[in-house]
């Protein structure tokens, strides 16, 4: 049963494991399982539910789904989700090609400024994000006043729009990356044999370049929901707001959890049904690996 | 002949044309943050006036904006390095042994990391700090990006070492020397690259973090940057653009300077999945 033993006992291996296994079960596996425990108790921070909290069953389950804030926190996340999906995905796979066996200053130029928008701190990204858009001052509204605009509350009249054209801003590096490699590794002889039968290039799109990367779009789809539906930077752009317009369900949860009357009960089963919902994404993700 | 050149023209404008589109939306709302942190009179407009270095006096001469500093690098730099230790020793364990509940743990690993998000697991985690009376500690964010980066570390160095041939270390025990010599002496200097680059990715994504210390540190002389930088925008207003502009651009030097070393060194893009 056991091999490999000349390299490491299996005491010795064993003891390797043992910090890294202490603390993610203690700060990850722990946490999780957790919650639901929580999720089925009516504790709270302050008032007389702080110190002592009573299990209350599936009650916090049945008030998040009759409150119209977490059911409009849902909707508002679907179309986060949805809106960066297509952005992320859609402009990934556009610099990708437009930027494959590209060499020199302007590729450079491109990928280095979509990377950078990737990797510099989100609470950067969020102002810079305030001060592009902002009404009196804001570059963009200035760009479209010397075109002949009106300028445009950004915020009030487009929010979910706002918070989507954000993240797509953010994280279209990461799509980009992963195209660039899948592009690499296509054959160089499948596309010149294409010029040779005189293809046009939307031909060679649709017949061989997205099938073989067929693989590649799908993880990345799949990543990219289970990232986008768990992130948190929208909050520090809006907070929410307008009149939570934006609050998808991480801000809900958050709001719900730690502001107010702190509801930590109510919070922890928001918190579970999140962790069902990744959870069916994860496992989507894990197939697909898998038949890889 | 003549009319295929033409197309190739006509093609090369569009596609210059969408390019140029594409680098306009990503550059223009970064302008703010090269042009203000200069500027005499910062607002939320890009005005070029004359370049000033009051902006960054002003940072520095607040305590709090420097503390942070000092935070945010305690807090990134122990994480780092206590991911980097241990998720070596597991990964080692992992690459060179095969006992029967390999396969199952590895498999748990990777659905617990994927599915155990910080947005999920901001409820439980912070009770659990609370009980363990870790809130407004270091230790409380330090540990929850332990238990968070662990499993993708362990995952991306136990690639590396899957590419090392076992027969080196058997070699080296079967002349004579002792399993951690082959340890020391052979898969380190081997997968340098990987820990580098594990250790790079770690620091660049706690350094940049914002819900685990906005929700389990309390005093404002614990707050890594970003928590400061998000309290200063809230609580004192617009009149502190200026600072914060600065602020802002100084605190995203580090990340950008990392990716440049990067990129020079190993080259920035994914290989196979990873990227490194």
């Amino acid at each position: 049963m056991f091999e490999g033993g000349i390299i490491l006992s299996k005491k010795r291996a064993f003891l390797f494991m043992l910090p890294a296994l202490a603390f993610v079960t203690v700060f990850l596996i722990f946490p999780a399982i957790w919650a639901i425990y929580i999720g089925l108790t009516n504790e709270a921070l302050t008032g007389i539910y702080g110190l002592n909290h009573q299990f209350v069953w599936f009650d916090n389950f049945i008030k998040a789904f009759k409150d119209p804030w977490f059911r409009s926190s849902l909707q508002i996340s679907f179309k986060f989700v949805f809106g960066s999906l297509v952005g992320q995905a859609g402009l990934g796979l556009l610099l990708a090609l437009l930027l494959n066996n590209k060499k020199g200053i302007i590729k450079e130029l491109v990928s280095n400024i979509v990377i950078i928008a990737w990797i510099i701190p989100g609470v950067v990204v969020a102002y810079l994000w305030v001060a592009f858009l902002d009404k009196d001052f804001g570059l963009l509204n200035s760009i479209l006043e010397i075109l002949g605009f009106a300028r445009v509350n950004w915020f009030h009249t487009l929010p979910v729009g706002v918070i989507i054209i954000f993240n797509t801003w953010r994280g279209t590096a990461f799509s980009m990356l992963l195209f660039m490699a899948a592009l690499q590794s296509i054959p160089p002889s499948y596309l010149e044999t294409a010029d040779v039968i005189g293809a046009s290039g939307w031909c060679k799109l649709r017949d061989i370049i997205l099938p073989l990367i067929k693989p590649q779009i799908l993880t990345d789809l799949i990543l990219l929901t289970l990232w986008t539906f768990n992130v948190f930077t929208p909050f520090i752009l809006t907070k929410g707001g307008p009149a939570h317009m934006t609050e998808i369900l991480p801000i809900y949860t958050y709001r719900v959890a730690f502001m107010g009357t702190c509801r930590i009960g109510q919070g922890a089963a928001i918190s579970t049904i999140i962790l069902l919902i990744n959870l069916t994404l994860a496992l989507i993700y894990l197939k697909m690996l898998k038949r890889k | 002949m003549m009319f295929k050149q033409r197309t190739n023209l006509w093609n090369n404008f569009w596609i210059y044309l969408i390019l140029f589109t594409l680098f306009l939306f990503f550059v223009l709302p970064m302008i703010w943050l090269v042009v203000a942190p200069f500027s005499s009179k910062a607002s939320l407009a890009v005005k070029i006036t004359l370049p000033s270095l009051n902006n960054f006096r002003e940072l520095f001469k607040n305590k709090i904006a420097m503390l942070a500093f000092k935070n945010s690098f305690i807090i990134s730099f122990s994480s780092t390095v206590i991911v980097a230790i241990t998720s070596m020793l597991a990964a080692y364990a992992l690459s060179r042994t095969n006992f029967k509940w390999r396969s199952t743990l590895l498999y748990a690993l990777l659905l617990f990391s994927t599915v155990v998000t910080g947005i999920a697991a901001m409820v439980p985690l912070f009770v659990l700090n609370l009980r363990l009376g870790l809130i407004d500690s270091y230790l409380s964010v330090i540990f929850v990006f332990i238990g968070g980066f662990l499993p993708v570390s362990i995952f991306i160095i136990k690639d590396f070492f899957d590419a090392i041939p076992k027969d080196y270390e058997e070699a080296a025990i079967v002349a004579g020397s002792t399993p951690s010599q082959g340890f020391f002496r052979i898969i380190l200097p081997l997968s340098q690259q990987g820990m580098v680059v594990i250790a790079l990715y770690i620091f660049m994504n706690t350094w940049g973090s914002f819900l685990m210390p906005f929700i389990l540190l309390r005093s404002v002389n614990k707050y890594p940057v970003s928590v400061a930088i998000y309290t200063f925008f809230t609580q004192e207003g617009l009149p502190l653009l200026g600072l914060l502009s600065a602020y802002s651009l100084l605190y995203s030097l580090p990340v950008i300077v990392l990716y440049i070393i990067i990129n020079r060194k190993f080259g920035f893009g994914f290989h196979g999945g990873l990227k490194g």
